[in-house]
């Protein structure tokens, strides 16, 4: 990469900023499947209206702006420009180079398609190359393997695992925190590059 | 009044009136190894009247998310330091655990680990709990020690997440489950 790299053009997907228009109404619809709060967060999952969704993507600009610990970006499609998703860096610690992720497509029908694994792999370089992060953090149930493998695949390593700190459908899960170190996505994706020259 | 579930063998746990806490904060963050032991946030030494304004806020408001105790002594009711719990999850029966101790002459005597002890007992008499977890740093052997004693295991490390003195240092996250609690059978009742 260099200067004129377009850090958040990929192949498929771009990372683009909220379009306050159009977009509440998309993930509005999203919020009614609470899977995806499930996956994203501890809190009680609940659907949220659109007028609600308007607020909250005005907190979410709001938090980049004054708390420039948090770097907040939509998932849209390449060519006709339409919501995917959310990737995000947030709980940046700038005197340890540090922060933490959260990634979600928001439509089940569109996830398996190769979006999250590109928006993942903008967003790592965002945060190793441009924020200069020393490492990045994420933390995923175990009730939800499906985001282990993913973040796995991209060389994520388990590093926690708080016993039983879920409680869903009166079964108990671990909280699992994965972490992924500068230098490994920087081995891992000169292997890639090498890969992609023969 | 003494509430004998806030109450151990050597401290009590208290509410205080945020100009109580704001002059104890401003004074212990000026101790720079208490907060590097406490804190991975930069020193910044605020004003006693810049810690009440903050107390106010953050201290008085609902607290379905976080609860706060400062620590005194039940010889001499000396207040000696904070603990408190953050992210709790009620609904999941989990919190984390924070606890300090500012007047350094009260340090490696077990008025930490007593309470901590009592926290326990609030967690998960009181709020019903399932687990308590905490964070560590890995340069404070002497707070792992006290948490082992008390009846924590180690969860984990998060590699290099602290920077400092030019080197990178892990947080250690570790927990206690209520069945550990109740096996290890200190202040269970």
């Amino acid at each position: 990469m260099s200067i004129d790299t377009q850090l958040f053009e990929g192949k498929l997907i771009r990372l683009a900023p909220i379009d306050h228009e159009k977009d509440p109404e998309v993930e509005s619809r999203w919020t009614h499947d609470l899977s995806l709060s499930r996956a994203l967060w501890r809190k009680p999952a609940m659907p949220l209206s659109v007028t609600q969704m308007k607020k909250k993507y005005e907190a979410i600009e709001k938090e980049v702006d004054e708390t420039k610990r948090c770097f907040h970006f939509t998932i849209r499609g390449r060519e006709d420009n339409r919501l995917l998703g959310f990737v995000r860096i947030e709980g940046v610690e700038w005197t340890h180079s540090i922060g933490s992720l959260k990634l979600a497509i928001g439509d089940p029908v569109e996830r398996g398609k190769g979006y999250g694994s590109e928006a993942l792999q903008l967003m790592l370089r965002f945060a190793f190359s441009e924020l200069n992060l020393y490492r990045v953090s994420v933390v995923v149930g175990e009730d939800n393997p499906a985001a282990v493998k993913f973040f796995t695949r991209f060389g994520f390593v388990e590093e926690v695992r708080r016993r039983k700190a879920l409680v869903r459908d009166g079964q108990t899960w671990d909280s699992i925190h994965l972490g992924l170190l500068r230098d490994e996505w920087l081995a891992s994706n000169s292997k890639e590059e090498d890969g992609d020259e023969k | 009044m003494k509430n004998d579930l806030l109450t151990g063998k050597l401290v009590h746990l208290t509410a205080e009136n945020p100009e109580v806490m704001a002059e104890c904060f401003s004074r212990w963050n000026q101790d720079s190894e208490w907060l590097r032991l406490l804190d991975t946030e930069p020193p910044r030494l605020f004003s006693q009247k810049n810690w009440k304004e903050w107390l106010e806020k953050n201290l008085e408001k609902d607290e379905r998310d976080r609860i706060f105790f400062a620590i005194r002594t039940l010889e001499g009711e000396t207040l000696i330091g904070f603990t408190g719990l953050f992210d709790l999850f009620q609904q999941h029966g989990d919190t984390l655990v924070a606890i300090a101790l500012g007047e350094r002459k009260f340090w490696g005597n077990g008025y930490g680990s007593d309470a901590m002890r009592v926290m326990l007992r609030y967690a998960f008499n009181e709020l019903n709990l399932h687990r308590v977890g905490l964070i560590v740093f890995e340069y404070n052997p002497r707070a792992i020690r006290s948490y082992e004693k008390v009846g924590f295991v180690p969860e984990g490390r998060v590699r290099g997440a602290m920077l400092r003195d030019g080197r990178r240092w892990d947080y250690l996250y570790m927990g206690i489950m209520r069945e550990e609690w109740l096996a290890k059978g200190i202040m269970t009742s």
